[in-house]
């Protein structure tokens, strides 16, 4: 009967510990097992070959300047992210007609799938029909269509940027409903006493609104850093991180060469890995999460 | 003058109202605009999708069941098979870790919980290389069940962590009630708990159908077949030929994007709650 007790939590909680173990921890150990080990190009494993894996990556004339795109790609997107929904999050919190339909236009982006939406702004972006295209040339902003103005993926200069807007368009729902969860949170009452004591709205704002909405921040940037990090199917389905590797980051790169070399991709994945781990490191330091839980 | 302050102070809230309101409808409009343009995409004649012009002269309905024919739908049955099959997997499992973690205190139950959080954390594509090792030792590459596998393993945390809060939330006295009713532990946990966490059961179920609906880049790694490709996968590989077939393409994301768009608003609320709450903690 005792015996019975201890395997009693087992029949209910171990199938979920099973599939984690299988689905999400086998990988990780495979995966670091694999970037020190030989493999042909199909699949056979041809031995340990040490830090090989790793020396080739390094000395890839293409490493450091994708690992360098990843920081500024992670930073531009989840910066952007987090103004632009501080500012969306206080206008979908007034009261206005209508306010149930538009915030429910904002959940689109977020429910559609990131490679759909990706497919849609390749789309839209078409040197020769894309709608956004037009609207440039009657703005005024390009000459005509069909020509290298109009083209604004296949040139490194135009198309990183294009991408940090589309990640950001996928990003900013998900944020701005979070931050709205934070704002409901905050009581009417501390609003009431800033405005008896005749403070400004921007500093009612700095002092009572930010601080207080820095858990829901800190947690909903956090998720985006993650995300963005991982990010995939946007650069893929828009450029394949051309041209050249120039609009490539840490997970394309990674993609790219596990077609050619699949214990240097594994490589890639472990250091990308680590990225995350300290990028999260630092994020959580800045933004002094400790101290908020404690 | 005595008079015009409170005139004024009427006015002024209906213009700030106009501002605000008008303000979010255009950012509502420029959210959904991308999924405008790919509706009426899809409904556009094939002769005119290399006309530049702002909007279709004519449309084709038919372009929608040529979908069909196209032989995109195969394609949308894998989809579907993946989506059912990993929501399915997911409650199974889901449903009685979450439920036996929130009512019974055992050993090892924190570390469990943790388990779960940090598994939130990982993301499929940053251990591609591992999954994809993985399944091809076991033979599963090219098959749907790996990937029913693969998404029901990395929506599990969501489902624990928010069918988790709904169990915890019930009184355990109305299950203890029954209970003495004489429905028996399952009698009661069927009859009273169950019904009660529904709209979380609902909610995970929704949430996981949706994020193995939309999943890439784990099918992209682990199909080689065109036609054991799920349909985000081979709307994909229309790009990539040489030239785009962008009718079938958008016809194809229409099916692709709307049911989820739908089935997403029904859950919004519950899912802020889900995906963050578990860090807040």
């Amino acid at each position: 009967m005792k015996r019975l007790r201890v395997l009693e939590p087992l029949a209910w909680v171990g199938p979920a510990v099973v599939l984690i173990a299988l689905v999400v921890l086998w990988p990780v150990i495979e995966m670091v097992r694999t970037s020190f080990l030989e493999v042909s190009r199909f699949g056979v494993v041809r031995g340990w070959n040490g830090t090989e894996n790793y020396d080739k990556l390094f000395a890839e004339t293409d490493f450091w300047p994708v690992m360098l795109r990843s920081l500024i790609w992670v930073v531009a997107v989840v910066g952007f992210t987090v103004l632009i929904s501080l500012a969306l999050a206080q206008l979908f919190n007034q009261r206005f007609p209508g306010r149930k339909i538009a915030r429910w236009a904002l959940i689109a982006p977020w429910a559609a799938s990131v490679l759909m939406t990706s497919i849609i702004f390749k789309w839209m972006l078409d040197p020769e029909v894309g709608i956004i295209n037009l609207i440039r040339r009657d703005l005024g902003l390009i000459p005509a269509m069909g020509g290298a103005d109009a083209d604004q993926l296949g040139q490194a200069a135009t198309a990183f940027p294009w991408l940090i807007f589309v990640a950001v368009f996928v990003s900013v729902p998900f944020t701005t409903y979070a931050l709205l969860a934070g704002l409901a949170t905050i009581p009417s009452d501390v609003y009431e006493a800033a405005k008896m004591d005749g403070a400004s709205k921007f500093r009612t704002y700095w002092s009572i609104t930010l601080p207080l909405l820095r858990p829901a921040l800190t947690v909903a940037a956090l998720i985006n850093v993650m995300n963005v990090f991982n990010s995939f199917p946007i650069i893929w389905s828009m450029t394949h991180g051309q041209p050249g590797y120039s609009t490539a980051t840490s997970t394309i790169f990674m993609f790219i060469l596990k077609g050619s070399n699949i214990g240097e991709s594994a490589a890639m994945s472990v250091v990308n890995f680590g990225m995350v781990i300290v990028l999260t490191a630092i994020f959580l330091k800045i933004s002094k999460w400790k101290q908020e839980v404690a | 003058m005595a008079h015009s302050r409170p005139v004024a102070g009427g006015a002024m809230p209906s213009v700030k109202k106009v501002v605000i309101a008008g303000s979010a409808y255009v950012i509502a409009f420029i959210f959904l605009f991308p999924y405008l343009v790919m509706l009426l995409t899809a409904l556009r004649p094939q002769s005119s999708l290399r006309e530049a012009e702002y909007f279709p002269s004519s449309f084709e309905w038919s372009n929608l069941l040529n979908f069909w024919t196209g032989g995109l739908a195969d394609n949308l049955l894998v989809t579907l098979k993946v989506a059912a099959g990993s929501t399915l997997l997911v409650l199974l499992v889901a449903l009685p870790a979450a439920y036996y973690s929130a009512r019974h205190n055992f050993r090892g139950r924190t570390a469990f919980l943790i388990l779960v959080l940090i598994t939130q954390m990982f993301q499929p594509t940053a251990m591609l290389v591992g999954i994809y090792r993985e399944f091809y030792q076991f033979g599963l590459v090219d098959s749907t069940w790996s990937l029913i596998l693969v998404n029901g393993g990395f929506n599990l945390a969501f489902a624990v962590w928010i069918l988790n809060a709904y169990f915890a939330s019930i009184p355990r006295e109305l299950e203890e009630a029954a209970f003495m009713d004489g429905n028996g532990r399952f009698g009661a946990l069927f009859r009273i708990t169950l019904p009660l966490a529904m709209p979380g059961v609902i909610t995970a179920l929704i949430f996981t159908f949706i994020a193995a609906w939309n999943e890439f880049v784990v099918a992209l790694t682990l199909t080689t077949s065109p036609e054991n490709q799920p349909l985000t996968v081979a709307l994909n590989s229309f790009i990539g030929q040489y030239s785009v077939d962008w009718q079938n393409l958008f016809a194809g994301s229409v099916i692709a994007t709307l049911p989820v768009i739908i089935l997403f608003a029904l859950i919004e609320r519950k899912v802020v709650g889900g995906l963050t709450a578990g860090s807040i903690k």
